[in-house]
């Protein structure tokens, strides 16, 4: 499993790096984001990309996904 | 691609296109309802960084959006004070966002109004603002980035939010107080505008919708093209469907290329101040309204463009590049050159280092 970490990063940086992730054909990935607009974006690109989205909130308030292609 | 409803961006875009022309009705300047990039223009002149004087007011708008997102996101739980990503970058990305937004006569959000009002002159804004923005995702594409930003002290976070509530009491002691410091025009687009209460009402609500719909006019054209996304996108729709119904209502729409109010009919310059703005706003990540509405929810950084919006202000209206209706600045040519020069170049190469 790849792993993004997107935390930090402004729009649309971290969608745009799990689309990438995703076209070279990554079927399954943990995703890192630390802002409710990161990870709003995140969780509908990946449903509309057909991805199954399981969300996990961290301790230090990382929201960590996991994607799977379906 | 419209696969589901975007509920939030809708709601966001409907209030606000039916809020922004009733503003103009109120007193606020024609197709100026709302005005990011004019209203920090006028603030900006109002602290007397310009010395325009048909255009400085505080306008009660600004101070609204950061506070109403500021609230919006501790009710929400999304203030997260963060700096640290290029500040100066933004910084001049600001400067060079205000400059394109003057030669054109208005930041994307008045582009779209004045389009909901019949003002066609906007038409090769709009045209400007699209191929900025394809150019920004074009560099977002080959690896562009301003590199990440850290979490940091609540303090940080506060500042915007508190430049906010210096600015309501600025504007009161401008409007009440005596040998006030604060410029406010006499005459001219600064001195129209409507009741305070109603432009701030207005700003706190929209502020509140905008934190929590994360509606952007870039993002609305961005994530359709680099995402085939239209969530962003529906919110802009409704948002101009709703100032062209509001602005038929009021008599307010007048179909032409001619006399339209503040703006002028160059359609290269339009076209090239909205390229220059779109690329700049692209690579900072959002338009001005959005900026200021991150600002609020304790993003420095979106803070530290808003400087330089404020100072890109006072930058286009020292050094005759703001247009006027009579028609561009006399320096305005070579400025938005230099300013895609210097967003193409940090396109190229600014990536983050991995």
């Amino acid at each position: 499993m790849e792993t993004i970490d997107v935390r930090g990063l402004s729009c649309p940086s971290p969608v745009l790096e799990v689309k990438q992730a995703m076209d070279r054909g990554v079927k399954s990935l943990k995703v890192l984001a630390d802002c409710g607009t990161a990870t709003e974006n995140v969780t509908r690109f990946a449903r509309n990309a057909n991805y199954s989205v399981d969300v996990k909130t961290l301790d230090d308030g990382t929201t960590e996904f996991t994607l799977n292609a379906q | 691609m419209v696969k589901k409803l975007a509920y939030w961006p809708i709601v966001a875009g409907v209030i606000f296109g039916v809020a922004a022309p009733l503003l103009a009705k109120f007193g606020n300047p024609g197709n100026m309802g709302m005005c990011a990039a004019c209203f920090l223009r006028d603030i900006s002149g109002a602290l007397g960084f310009h010395s325009a004087a048909i255009v400085q007011y505080i306008r009660p708008e600004i101070i609204g959006l950061i506070l109403g997102a500021f609230v919006s996101s501790f009710l929400f739980k999304e203030f997260k004070p963060r700096a640290g990503s290029a500040p100066l970058a933004r910084f001049f990305l600001g400067v060079f966002a205000m400059i394109g937004a003057l030669v054109f006569l208005g930041c994307p959000w008045r582009m779209f109004l004045r389009l909901s009002a019949g003002d066609w002159t906007a038409l090769a804004g709009l045209a400007g603002l699209i191929v900025g923005i394809l150019m920004g995702i074009y560099f977002f594409k080959k690896g562009f980035s301003l590199g990440r930003n850290r979490p940091a002290h609540p303090l940080v976070g506060y500042m915007m939010p508190l430049f906010g509530v210096i600015l309501l009491a600025l504007l009161l002691w401008g409007m009440y107080g005596e040998a006030t410091p604060v410029k406010f025009s006499t005459k001219g687009p600064g001195s129209m505008y409507a009741p305070l209460m109603i432009s701030l009402g207005v700003g706190l609500l929209l502020g509140f919708v905008f934190q929590k719909s994360r509606f952007c006019t870039i993002a609305a054209v961005r994530d359709t093209v680099l995402l085939k996304e239209t969530h962003i996108l529906q919110g802009l729709v409704a948002f101009v469907l709703f100032a062209f119904i509001t602005n038929m209502l009021l008599g307010q729409f007048h179909a032409g290329f001619e006399k339209q109010p503040i703006a002028h009919n160059d359609a290269l310059w339009n076209f090239l101040g909205m390229v220059l703005s779109g690329l700049a706003l692209t690579l900072v990540g959002g338009c001005p309204g959005r900026q200021l509405v991150l600002s609020g929810e304790g993003d420095s950084d979106a803070g530290v463009f808003i400087m330089g919006l404020l100072v890109g202000a006072g930058v286009a209206h020292n050094f005759a590049l703001a247009s006027s209706p009579a028609g561009i600045g006399a320096n305005a040519p070579f400025m938005v050159f230099a300013g895609l020069i210097f967003c193409i170049v940090l396109g190229v190469f600014a990536k983050e280092r991995r």
